[in-house]
């Protein structure tokens, strides 16, 4: 699965780029081949183009049998040697409200009506028993849309005459078929008009003018819908939920907001969007879908978010739990491994674009939607795309969660990417490291007061102390913004070290998580020494303090190459790094001070 | 709008939908002068073009245009 094509979709943006996006998904070599015919109540060219593209991304090459304009009864319940010799893997019945034969009228009696909805679906049931005859293969069959237009007005919904009551009771009737009969699956184009909008489904000057049933700008979801089924009767779709935390499923950052800090339950709007979203997350597992976590975050931290007594999910919800500081395509190839799944079965949900992309160009087999970083649009953008769709609920489904966290066994996988690097060099990152200036000062004390868990001293600093640190001939000071192609992420890196004759005390180094891993630290240190070096100064002092909440730094100074110096009882280590005259920048992925 | 700027426009959506960066129109040519520009593709073509230049047609505007050139005045007219 590639994620060509997004939620929410542009229907403009496929209508003019169809081939060209049809060319590049027709690149990838792994396809399932389908034959799959469209019998249409109205016009199918734009339906055919549009399911195409979503079969492609979903792994299906499609090859299309289409029938004429409004043939599709005809084509179905005659001999056909066309389709007989097409031999279809699936039929789909692309019919909608424009294909009622007869609306009631207003002289007919209650008896008449029930006659004229019984003979509606007769000549479906017939269509469909001819196919179980003849083709013997799978049939998705639209249901029926609300009207148009209503003549009795609210009445319309419930006096026999109605048309609206005419096309729900006829909806009625065709699910009680569809859970009936085997091989026969609804798309429900009643709940697709709704959500889309009957005003904006409907285009009647594209009905009158190419016999359209309805707008342009329906057809993708129309067609989105039907490959969704098409998907789940061959086997095509999403097993497992891979979600992120922080801002993901609990609003902030557990790590430094810490269980009371972060947002979750009813306080605030915030705090009862990310508990709607997990009450989602629930019925999925519920219905079978399997639940992981992974997430940047000490293992600790990740789990105590669990224990939130607002939390919808608990620990025990998720068959695989990943918390820590790898990067996250190694940590999902590892939940895949240790769930016995393929990777073309997880979908990874994740606030933050960086860590998408990097799934996506790492793991190209994973789903992974651009869930973007509204919480209240979360639900929306899993749900609309289909991933999870089913045909049929088993009573495995709905143990399948718990049978796969029983079954879940430690399979430890080591996989490191050589070209991780490339992908950072890909991000284009380009980075101010400074020192202190006014404009900055609220929010370095802002940082230096919140962050837990990139930070060696956990020192805090009022702004008045900030202040007389940052004009002060005495102390070097640096902060680090960091940009790169997804945007900025502002400033999230603090160092404050005090200067004695020829040696810097670090007195502050701290870093905000969600840039870890992207060669930041390594960019502040060099800047840091190309200043020390300019003052003659020949050696840094670095100091470890560990808290609940550092452990992630504890091997921060070794990584840099300092030596340690010495150790006390509550292992605070010191650390000494002797700088060479022929010092090598360690970082070189970071455009810094461009 | 200048009508050079309706045309690149137009072209653009052309070379788009029928996925061919080499087309190159003139007032004169009509869809059986390009490749693969057959009545479905003209549908999309209708529909980009309203979405680019944010214009409706009405149900009797299309039916009597002959060519490129006329196409492009009807839009001009459109958008004023």
């Amino acid at each position: 699965m590639n994620d060509k094509i997004n939620y929410p979709v542009d229907a403009h943006y496929l209508l003019r780029k169809k081939k060209s996006i049809r060319r590049d998904l027709l690149q990838s070599s792994d396809f399932l081949d389908k034959r799959v015919a469209i019998l249409g109540g109205s016009t199918t060219a734009e339906v055919k183009d549009m399911m195409e593209l979503f079969l492609l991304q979903g792994g299906i090459r499609p090859v299309f049998y289409e029938s004429e304009y409004n043939r599709y009864y005809e084509d179905l319940m005659f001999p056909n040697p066309a389709l007989e010799e097409f031999a279809p893997d699936v039929i789909y019945l692309h019919t909608s409200s424009v294909n009622v034969t007869k609306f009631p009228s207003m002289q007919e009696s209650d008896a008449d009506v029930e006659e004229l909805l019984s003979s509606e679906l007769g000549r479906f049931q017939t269509i469909w028993d001819q196919v179980a005859i003849r083709y013997k293969c799978p049939v998705i069959q639209n249901n029926f849309e609300l009207p148009h237009y209503r003549c009795l007005g609210n009445l319309d919904g419930y006096e026999i005459h109605g048309r609206s009551r005419f096309i729900n009771e006829l909806n009625r009737r065709f699910s009680e078929e569809a859970r009936r009969r085997q091989n026969l699956y609804m798309n429900d184009i009643n709940y697709l008009a709704a959500w889309f909008g009957l005003e904006r489904w409907y285009d009647k000057l594209f009905w009158y003018s190419y016999k359209y049933a309805m707008s342009y700008e329906a057809i993708p979801l129309l067609a989105d819908s039907v490959v969704s089924i098409i998907r789940a009767i061959f086997g095509k779709t999403k097993k497992c939920l891979v979600l992120d935390l922080d801002n993901t499923l609990w609003g902030g950052v557990i790590g430094d907001d810490g269980l009371n800090g972060i947002q979750i339950g009813k306080e605030t709007p915030e705090a009862e969007a990310f508990t709607e979203f997990q009450q989602y997350v629930r019925s999925l597992k519920e219905r079978g879908i399997i639940l992981a976590v992974c997430s940047k975050n000490d293992d600790v931290n990740a789990r105590e978010g669990f224990s939130h007594p607002d939390s919808i999910l608990k620990f025990d919800d998720f068959a695989a739990f990943r918390a820590n500081w790898e990067p996250k395509h190694e940590n999902i190839r590892n939940i895949a491994a240790t769930l016995n799944i393929g990777m073309d079965s997880l979908v990874f949900a994740d606030d933050n674009p960086v860590e998408r992309e990097i799934v996506r160009s790492q793991e190209p087999d994973v789903a992974v939607p651009e869930l973007g970083k509204n919480v209240a649009k979360y639900i929306d953008i899993l749900d609309k795309t289909g991933y999870f769709e089913t045909v049929s609920l088993s009573s495995d489904d709905l143990q399948r969660s718990s049978f796969y966290a029983d079954n879940s066994i430690r399979h430890a996988l080591q996989s490191t990417f050589v070209n991780y690097d490339d992908f950072l060099r890909s991000l284009e990152m380009k980075a101010e490291i400074k020192s202190f200036t006014p404009l900055y000062l609220d929010r370095i004390t802002q940082l230096i007061n919140k962050t837990n868990q990139f930070n060696v001293t956990t020192r805090r600093y009022t702004q008045s102390a900030i202040e007389n640190v940052s004009g002060n001939g005495s102390y070097i000071t640096l902060y680090g913004r960091l940009l790169d192609k997804f945007g900025d992420n502002g400033l999230i890196s603090v160092m404050i070290g005090e200067v004695r004759r020829s040696e810097i005390h670090l007195d502050l180094w701290l870093m905000s998580c969600r840039v870890l891993k992207r060669g930041m630290e390594e960019a502040m240190f060099d800047q840091l020494v190309t200043i020390a070096q300019a003052q003659n100064i020949t050696s840094i002092y670095g100091y470890y303090y560990p808290t609940a909440k550092n452990g992630m730094v504890s091997g921060l100074f070794q990584h840099m190459g300092f030596t340690e110096i010495g150790r006390t009882e509550s292992r605070e280590t010191s650390w000494r790094f002797e700088i060479p005259a022929d010092y090598q920048r360690k970082n070189t992925l970071i455009e810094v001070n461009q | 709008m200048k009508q050079d700027e309706i045309k690149n426009k137009f072209t653009e959506i052309i070379r788009d939908v029928l996925d061919d960066e080499n087309i190159v129109l003139c007032r004169e040519t009509t869809a059986n002068d390009v490749e693969d520009w057959d009545s479905l593709a003209h549908i999309s073509i209708i529909v980009a073009i309203e979405k680019e230049f944010k214009i409706k047609f009405d149900l009797y505007e299309l039916k009597p245009l002959k060519n490129v050139g006329e196409m492009l005045d009807l839009i001009q007219t459109k958008i004023h």
